[in-house]
């Protein structure tokens, strides 16, 4: 039971005392303290946990880029020579989209839709906690192959076979690749299945599936591309590690494979991965520009229609990113087709938030920056990819820097600006004091004009012929003036992120001498500005009532006679005061983390010796029989101290849910 | 709780229906293996063209029946059904797609 | 109320429910988690029927296969779906022994599956069709490996209820387990449906 609320109505509920469960389990206790984040099965400890990972793989990611871009700086560039030039771009690939961008979504996504949707935690906390443990454990294997693999993988984020082959890349790279991406995608698919539970079955009384925040509504979405994207690369990760590690022939053209099998099955999960990515800040925009723009969002069904509308047409682009592949007119014509028409609806939401934005008093504090910022890079990034959609054009462009300049405009420009200006806007919700706004826009000028100056040439460079992975140049190609004018850019967004870092610390330092950012400091629209700052650990003390969409805006304003908007309740009135007690929260586990162990001990199993995979094989099956023993709670632990007084106050739209 | 009840009016369908008997079950095991049976006849028995369409629709029929009686789909929550054939129909869709464009049925 | 701290297994363990739809979470993950393995079986049914000719000069699945006794196995499997219904229609009623016995049946007949399923893999060894011959044998492998994967873990799952059922863990009230583990069951057999009219039935 996730969170059984002990008392359930007045007075009358007798506390129901556990069976002994099987075997001599117990559930620990919360606390403090290192042990309570390893054993937490809180949505917002673990969100915040996938930020703090996720920022983390930023910098190492970021590193990757900065060593690309110092080899690519001048002509002939030494930094790296091409063995290990390949093992950094494509590591840099993997890192950014697996280990930064889809976990900060993924933090996010923990964080706010229990809140968004008046929950008081996920349908399944301890399946949360697994999740984000074979997270981290898939991200800690797959870096670990330049510490014992011999390198990384050298063949691309979408490691095209035979190139992935044992005869072509003969280190344990792309082993590594194939299994530690086997692992992430378990941590994605666990998670999308709790999260799509959550949003279904959660949601407070009365919050019908139109009151439903944007933001929520995107990250549904996503989990369902993701659900049913994943399984589709676990089909080709198995037949690559089974080639490579047992010998069997699914990508060998020698005995009748046909590498082409690869590519579809990359791409038919490689291309709804563009909307994982892109889905979850499509939402955050359509919170901030709201928010900041003082008004509602313009047209919102249109936005959570179109939103769908992406989720479904994203299965029928995949084989444009195949144009050159060899797959026959009828392909390329169909593909090319369906490809123009997804850019409609995505042209609609941008549309929308233009007229959010239009006639409204705009505030442009940083999280606004950002967002607006973002839509723009977007933009640029979904014209020159619709240009992609005409066949001949895409041949001219493929494996150019063309197409490096705009997948970055869409990952970086505006999934990772986006959810950059996400942590400004949701920190004081987050850690209970706001980011400094200076060096906010100073992160934002800093970060914009840098991603420009760094993909921005590369359209040009693209134009010019320069292909895509390639190591170096020479002098007299044309590509020095723009490689130098990307690299400075490179660097310039470096500086950016230095100067967020610094901000954190700086904003934190001077946290207690500022005024309290109290629960909604941008006055906003949505449930979690409801509650106190930092959210208090169970979250709502009653759980609310929805009446319609931005319900937490419509407690603060109303309507006067003359239909002039007027406020009705300070936000101290209508926010709730966070402090209830005896609400009874799930109690920790430590198995989560233990089955998560188990996974990349057992991929070193299999690429090192079978032995190794005993123990780790071991430990999951294990702790997951542990886990299912483990009584689904404590019943001595409640939130706030211990109460004896189970007559407590009733709390209201008690859910229960079980755990699992 | 009440409040809880008024969102579930608006969507969906408690659990509220008759499961059949035992004795019901086991017949639809017998129609299941009658099926069966079929399908495996086609293995000694030509029927020309028509084979791979028989085979096809007997299949179908059988995992028909399976998920709308042994799984519950008939009387349990639309939503379940909408979840299942949401997957089932898009990976029908795009391995269909998939294997066209191999020419997989010129062969 | 579920206020119950009963103890609660994978699959999930009470009866009652306040959710938004009215819904169990437990029953609704594992459905969601279904439409997810159709694409899962999807992809690897797809990359078989793509390359079941490809013998690359060696004999392929469709050389080797023994239609009856695969019909066999078929059947039993078949079977067990019957009595895994039976097994929880049993517990619904709040017989906990039949739906002992029927969950042990349903266990017993997946084994036989296996077995049966272990059986035709070392013969098809035995007669030049191994993992690594060709992309057709690959595919055939895996595919039918990763089903068998599937019925394995199911089997797992019949035999860890069965064991709680036997301890007294297991009463009419948490006759939801045990659907769960049934609703598993049998996607396992509807694949096996599928993969035995398009792997085997339909000929080369």
């Amino acid at each position: 039971m996730a969170i059984v609320e002990k008392p359930l109505s007045i007075g009358t509920s007798e506390p129901v005392l556990a069976d002994r469960p099987l075997g001599v389990l117990t559930r620990p206790k919360g606390g403090n303290g290192w042990r309570d984040w390893l054993s937490t099965v809180d949505h917002k400890k673990i969100g915040i946990m996938y930020g703090v990972a996720a920022m983390f793989f930023f910098v190492v990611g970021g590193s990757e880029a900065l060593l690309i871009r110092s080899q690519l700086a001048v002509p002939n560039g030494q930094v790296l020579s091409a063995d290990p030039y390949n093992q950094v771009y494509t590591m840099h690939g993997l890192t950014m989209v697996f280990l930064f961008v889809m976990p900060l979504a993924a933090a996010f996504a923990n964080y706010l839709i229990p809140l968004q949707i008046g929950a008081r935690d996920v349908a399944f906390p301890r399946l949360n906690a697994l999740s984000f443990w074979i997270w981290i454990s898939g991200a800690i294997f797959l870096n670990s192959t330049w510490l014992v693999g011999g390198g990384g993988a050298d063949c691309g984020w979408f490691c095209y076979s035979p190139n992935s082959g044992v005869v072509f890349s003969p280190s344990h790279g792309v082993d590594f690749y194939a299994i530690g991406l086997l692992i992430l995608g378990i941590a994605s698919l666990v998670s999308a299945v709790n999260l799509i539970t959550t949003v279904i079955n959660m949601r407070a009384p009365g919050m019908s599936w139109f009151r439903v925040p944007v933001f929520t509504w995107m990250m549904l979405v996503t989990q369902f591309l993701l659900l049913f994207a994943l399984p589709v690369i676990t089909v080709a990760l198995f037949f690559l590690m089974f080639d490579r590690l047992f010998g069997s022939q699914f990508f060998n053209p020698d005995t009748g494979a046909d590498p082409l099998l690869w590519q579809h099955l990359f791409w038919i999960f490689g291309h709804p991965e563009v909307y994982i990515v892109v889905l979850p800040v499509f939402g955050i925009f359509s919170e901030i520009i709201p928010t900041f723009s003082r008004k509602p969002l313009f047209g919102y069904s249109f936005v959570v229609f179109s939103g769908i509308a992406i989720g479904f047409m994203g299965w029928g682009v995949w084989a444009h990113h195949m144009f050159v592949s060899g797959i026959g007119p009828v392909s390329v014509a169909a593909f090319s087709l369906s490809t123009m028409f997804i850019a409609v609806p995505t042209g609609v939401k941008i549309l929308n938030w233009i007229a959010t934005m239009w006639g409204g008093k705009i505030w442009f504090a940083t999280p606004m920056l950002f967002s607006v910022g973002a839509v723009t890079m977007f933009t640029i990034g979904g014209v020159s990819g619709v240009t992609h959609s005409l066949a001949p054009v895409d041949t001219q462009q493929t494996d150019t820097y063309y197409i490096v300049a705009h997948f970055h405009y869409v990952m970086f420009g505006a999934g990772a600006l986006g959810l950059l200006g996400a942590c400004y806007f949701w920190w004081p919700k987050i850690f209970g004091h706001m980011l400094n706004e200076r060096l906010g826009k100073v992160h934002f000028w800093l970060a914009t004009i840098g991603m420009n100056l760094t993909f921005g040439p590369m359209h040009i460079l693209g134009l010019q012929g320069m292909s895509r992975r390639i190591d170096t140049y020479s002098s007299g190609f044309g590509f020095a003036l723009w490689n130098a004018v990307a690299t400075i850019g490179a660097f310039t967004i470096a500086t950016s992120l230095l100067v967020f870092f610094y901000n954190i610390w700086k904003s934190k330092k001077d946290a207690p001498n500022l005024p309290d950012p109290g629960p909604d400091p941008w006055d906003a629209r949505s449930l979690e500005w409801m509650l106190p700052s930092p959210t208090p650990e169970h979250n709502f003390d009653e759980v609310p009532e929805i009446n319609g969409l931005d319900e937490w805006w419509h407690r603060k304003y109303g309507y006067d006679d003359d239909g002039n908007v007027v406020r009705i309740a300070t936000v101290e009135e209508a926010a709730q005061k966070g402090d209830a007690t005896n609400v009874h929260l799930p109690s920790p586990s430590f198995w989560p983390l233990v089955v998560a162990i188990g996974m990349p001990l057992i991929g070193y199993g299999l690429i090192f010796n079978l032995w190794l995979a005993v123990p780790g094989g071991l430990a999951t099956a294990g702790a997951l029989f542990a886990w299912a023993l483990e009584p689904a709670d404590d019943p001595d632990a409640h939130h706030g101290g211990s109460h004896d007084d189970h007559e407590a106050p009733a709390l209201t739209g008690a859910d229960t849910n079980e755990e699992s | 709780m009440t409040a809880t009840e008024s969102v579930a009016e608006t969507e969906a369908t408690p659990d509220v229906h008759e499961h059949p008997s035992d004795w019901a079950y086991v017949k639809i095991a017998a129609i299941l293996a009658v099926i069966t049976g079929l399908e495996v006849s086609t293995y000694y028995v030509s029927i020309g063209k028509v084979l791979i369409p028989s085979l096809l629709v007997m299949m179908a029929l059988k995992f028909w029946i399976v998920i709308t009686w042994f799984m519950h789909l008939r009387f349990d929550g639309k939503i379940f059904k909408q979840l299942f054939l949401g997957g089932l129909f898009l990976a029908g869709v795009v391995f269909v797609v998939t294997l066209s464009t191999f020419q997989f049925w010129a062969s | 109320m579920a206020t119950a701290t009963a103890p609660a297994v994978a699959t999930g363990g009470h009866e009652e429910h306040r959710t938004a739809t009215g819904m169990s979470n437990t029953k609704l993950a594992m459905w969601i988690f279904l439409g997810s393995e159709c694409l899962l079986f999807g992809g690897l049914i797809s990359s078989y029927l793509l390359y079941k000719t490809r013998g690359s000069g060696l004999p392929v699945p469709t050389d080797v296969f023994d239609i009856p006794f695969t019909s066999v196995s078929s059947f039993v499997l078949l079977m067990s779906s019957m009595t895994m219904v039976l097994a929880l229609s049993a517990l619904r009623r709040g017989d906990e022994a039949l739906s002992r016995v029927w969950t042990l049946a349903t266990a017993m007949l997946g084994g036989v599956f296996i077995g049966g399923q272990v059986y035709e893999f070392t013969t098809f060894l035995r007669e030049g069709l191994g993992f690594t011959t060709n992309p057709a044998s690959s595919a055939f492998f895996t595919l039918t490996g990763f089903h068998g994967v599937h019925v394995a873990l199911g089997i797992t799952m019949l035999m860890s209820t069965f064991v709680m059922s036997s301890k007294g863990k297991l009463h009419q009230e948490q006759s939801e387990t045990l659907e769960i583990v049934g609703l598993y069951w049998h996607f396992v057999d509807v694949v096996w449906i599928v993969l035995f009219t398009v792997v085997y039935l339909v000929p080369a």
